[in-house]
Order: structure tokens, then sequence, then C-alpha cells
């Protein structure tokens, strides 16, 4: 399994790291040691095997559609790294 | 003296010796006095303790009783208690501090329980050794140049060392059970969805399980009593049968009792030392009439790529919301997405970023099929396993570790080293099976870990087990001299 500079590269846009440069070659050999050790599933015949997502065949239970007290609006802001007016704030995205 | 269990705890209390306060005043001096050498603890409260404290003395004297009423217990920082800080080992999560309580902590409050610390652990509980915690490593209570086991390294080293006769944990792959086995103490890892995830950060969600760590089965009893049941802020919560049991645990007669040894988990990766203790451990059981079967889990030297596998891709999407907007540390910046970026470059360390990484490989166009949807089917095949050998025995009896805990700095430098720890404790989480980590022995001072897993939902069969082999035998009433301070 080979994993390159730009796989490395790629899963960092897609979940917003940018790496340093010194980061991305110990990254990617670490990748392509774990993805190599992971082929070993590669020796298994899974013909007709379900997927298991989720460790009791259970059925999910809903809980009664009624309005319960969730967080206050401060409470709510509290950690926000900035807030204002009741929003949280971000830098300008247009 | 402080009480180290609730057994202790409750005869001082009937005898009028001691009141929750001075329990508590005892455990905080306690932490003051030895945490410099062992960094289990990442945040005090003293006065929200106190208080607390004082609520549950007044409790008792209006007639009150209960194993929870002023018992002090310390709670793994990944787990929301309202006011107090909330770091879950990261840097990243800046001054946050916790919004509500989570359904578990909350259970044990109204129950009279005291929090007496938020404790250290591997950032986001990625980690088996106690050594990715942004606020530096945990140590071992029996030789402080070792690792004292991960994820839930503080957790049980606040119970090892006698800060608390309880503390939680949590669990995805084996976090607090290889813990529990490195430091010699008791540590159940419920059914998944036996205890409510509502208030627990998540990281590896269809994996993810809060786990009570004690000094006794007796003391996870009680805590356990204290938290099961369904709850409706975790729709994947189940009430557990059998809880009524819990009340008044009796020891399970061992007679006629199968326990299965699954082969796979006695081969050469075990250290030898390691299989005697356990072999002894089994013919102290099998002596009272338990009967050994030998068992096999075919599919258990596929568990670490599985589990790493699904672990990762599901880090990878539930870590995205740490991005500096509605809680954190944010590292400014005039663009947004820079904003985001900078915020967790700067603030997530390198195990978390590798996995994240990692995960959105495997879930990523191309790949999906060829990792993340063929560990999911390995996963099936996993639990299969587990379903045929419950079709011949009970419980199964497994090594927690390949050997005692290691030297800091052994595992770090190659993380599949590392993942190959919890090489006996995956399995079960994948599963979605109780399993129960019981101190077993020692080999060169340092403890062994016993393992015993049940059936899904059998978790109070489980702890019968367990209290059974702990009637038999005493090495959970061993501690450690503490290390002094530096």
């Amino acid at each position: 399994m080979k994993v390159t500079r730009e796989d490395v590269l790629r899963c960092a846009r897609l979940t917003n790291l940018s790496l340093t440069e010194a980061e991305i070659e110990p990254m990617r050999q670490d990748m392509e040691t774990l993805l190599s050790h992971a082929e070993s599933l590669d020796s298994l015949d899974l013909d007709g095997v379900e997927p298991m997502y989720q460790g009791l065949p259970l059925a999910l239970p809903r809980r009664e559609d009624v309005p319960r007290p969730g967080l206050s609006q401060a409470e709510a802001l509290a950690n926000a790294p900035e807030a204002e007016r009741g929003y949280f704030k971000v830098p300008k995205v247009l | 003296m402080i009480p180290l269990t609730m057994t202790d705890a409750r005869k001082h209390f009937e005898a009028g010796q001691m009141t929750a306060v001075e329990w508590v005043q005892g455990c905080l001096e306690r932490i003051q006095r030895n945490d410099s050498a062992l960094n289990a603890v990442l945040a005090l409260e003293p006065t929200i303790t106190l208080e607390a404290a004082r609520k549950a003395d007044a409790r008792r004297a209006r007639g009150e009783r209960g194993e929870l009423l002023g018992l002090p217990f310390v709670i793994k920082d990944n787990l929301q208690m309202r006011g107090w800080p909330l770091s879950q080992g990261s840097r990243v999560s800046g001054q946050d501090r916790g919004a509500f309580d989570a359904t578990a902590v909350g259970r044990l409050l109204d129950a009279g329980a005291v929090p007496l610390a938020k404790a250290n652990m591997d950032e986001f509980a990625m980690g088996s050794s106690g050594e990715y915690s942004a606020f530096g490593p945990t140590r071992n209570p029996w030789d402080g140049s070792r690792v004292p086991g991960g994820s839930s390294s503080g957790s049980v080293v606040a119970v090892a060392a006698g800060y608390a006769p309880l503390a939680l944990g949590t669990d995805t792959g084996g976090s607090v059970r290889l813990p529990a086995s490195f430091c010699g103490v008791s540590a159940l890892r419920p059914t998944y969805g036996v205890l409510s995830r509502s208030g627990l950060t998540a990281m590896a969600s269809s994996l993810d399980q809060i786990g009570p760590v004690a000094s006794s089965v007796e003391d996870l009893v009680a805590a356990l009593g204290g938290m099961a049941g369904r709850d409706p802020l975790d729709s994947t919560s189940v009430d557990l049968p059998g809880a009524e049991r819990l009340a008044h645990l009796r020891p399970a007669p061992l007679a006629g009792l199968k326990i299965g040894l699954p082969q796979e988990y006695f081969s050469e990766g075990l250290s030898e030392a390691t299989r005697t203790i356990l072999v002894t451990a089994m013919d102290r059981l099998a002596s009272e009439g338990a009967e050994l079967v030998e068992v096999s889990l075919p599919h258990t030297r596929f568990a670490i790529d599985t589990y790493y596998l699904l672990n990762t891709s599901e880090v990878s999407s539930n870590l995205s919301r740490f991005d500096g907007v509605r809680f954190g540390e944010r590292k400014p910046h005039q663009e947004l997405h820079a904003m985001i970026s900078r915020t967790r470059d700067a603030g997530l360390g390198n195990e978390t970023k590798r996995r994240i990484l990692l995960g959105a490989f495997c879930l990523s166009k191309g790949y999906y099929e060829a990792f993340y949807l063929k560990a999911l089917k390995v996963r099936a095949l996993i639990a299969e396993d587990f379903r045929k050998a419950f079709e011949k025995v009970d419980i199964l009896a497994t090594p927690l570790s390949p050997a005692t805990a290691f030297p800091f700095g052994e595992r770090t430098r190659h993380p599949l080293e590392m993942y190959l720890a919890d090489v006996f404790t995956v399995t079960q989480a994948l599963a979605s099976l109780p399993a129960l980590a019981l101190p077993a022995g020692f080999d060169k001072g340092l403890p062994v870990g016993l393992q015993l897993v049940g059936p899904a939902l059998s978790d109070v069969r489980l702890l019968e087990v367990g209290a059974a082999f702990q009637s038999l035998t005493d090495h959970h009433l061993a501690h450690p001299a503490l290390p002094t301070p530096a």
C-alpha cells in the first residue's frame, strides 16, 4: 500500500488541517505502515457478510416528542471564543 | 486514614466516625501530597467538592442511606460536569467548562456522590499508555518509570493511588481495562448502551462506553447500580437486565460454570509470567468446580486492523467540530478557513492528527470500500466468533495485555506498536460485549490483570463471577507504596 505526499495533503485539506512541512513525511510513513498492515483484511472472503455498524441489534427507541429545558443562550455561548449579540462570531466569509 | 473502599466507608459512617466532608478533605490532601509525582489530576474545584460533601452529610443526618451518599469520585476529563473544566486532554479545548452534567455523572451526583477531581487522559481518549495527554503523562503508581496505561490514565491512577474509591473512565477499545491491568484495580466496560453516552465527548461513537473503575467488584457494582438504565438523551442506551440484583449482589456459584479460554489469546505473544499468573487464577476457579473449556475466536488476529480502521474513520468525523467556532481556543485569522486550520494545527496533538488523517483516508472516495466497509464486515465476523463461543461456555477468561506496564517512550515512536498494546481489549468493544478487568497477581512487582467477558447484556452475571473470584483471591487488596514527590 503506497501512500503519497499528495494523499496526506488531500486528507489534510478534507479535515481542515494545514500540516507543517516537518509533519508531512512522518505522517505519510505512519499512514503507509498502518494501512499496509490493514491489508491483512484482504485475505478474508467477505462475500455475503453484512457490515456491522452498531453493536446491539435493538430498535432504537425514540423519546416522547415533548419540549424539555435545554441550555439557555448564555450557557450555549459560554465557551464561545467570540460571541456578539447572542451569536457565535466568526471571521468574514465573503 | 481515609477509607479506600465503599465497604470501609460504610463502617466509618455507621460508627459515626467520619463525615463526607472529612472524607473528601482527606482525599484532597492525598492528591495534593502525591499528584506532583503522578499527574493523574487535571482540575480540582474544592469549593464545589466541599459544598457537595456538606449536602451529603445533611442528607445522611436526615436519615438517608446509600452506598453512594458522600462517596468521593473522580471523573475523566471527557465527561461533562456543569461548571468544571472540560479539556479532553487537549490544548484545543482552551478554558472550556462543562455546560451540563453527563447523564452518568448526574445520576451519581443525584445519589449524593461527591465530585472530587477531573482526571488526566490521552488526548480525546486516543492512546493506550497515558502518554498522549497535552498536559503531560500520568505515572504508574507501582513504578514511576512506567506508563499507567490509557486512555483513562488519570481515572485509574486516582483509584490505584487511593485518591478516591471510584472513578469514571471511558473505554473505546480498552481504555479502562488496559490501565486497570497495568495499575492493579478493577474496571468494567459495560455492554454498549448500558451507560448513557450523553455528555461524553464522542471519539468513536459506535465503540465509546463509560466504564467505572474501583478497587473491588463490590464497589463497581454500587457504581453501576447508580448509573445504569435507559436515558432519553441517548437513543442507543438500554435498560440493564437483572439490574435489581446489583443492590444485593451475591458471588456466582462456580460449580458447573463453564469458562472458555480462547486459544488465540494464550498464543506466543503472551509473556510467560502473565500466562503463569492467569493459569493459576483459572486453577483457583476450577478448584471451586468451574469447568475450563478451550475455545477458538478465529478472527482475533484481524481485530487490531479492524478496530483502528473503524476508530480512525469515526474520529475523523467526530473531531471536525473542534474548529474554534463554538468552543475551545481559537487561533485568530482574518479568513474563516485559515482560522479553523490554524486552530486545529495548534490545538491538536500528533496522535490525534494521525488518526484524523487516517480516518479521512479510509472514508475517502476510492478507499471507502477497501478499508472502512471491509472493516465493518470483519467486525461482524469477530462478533460471530463470540456468539459461537457463547453457545459452548458461560463466560470467557483472557489476558488483558501481553505483558505488564511498559516504560515511558517505548512505543510512542511507532504507532503500530502502541496500537498492538490493545490486542486483547478491542475485540470485546467491536462485538459490544461487557468485559471486566480484575487484578490477578504480580510480575516483578507490577500488576497483571485478568479479563472476564460475557455475552451482551450479561453485565450483572459477569460481576457476580468477578465477585466470586475476588472472594477467593486478595490481589485486589494490594496497594502501591506511592513514589515521593519530586
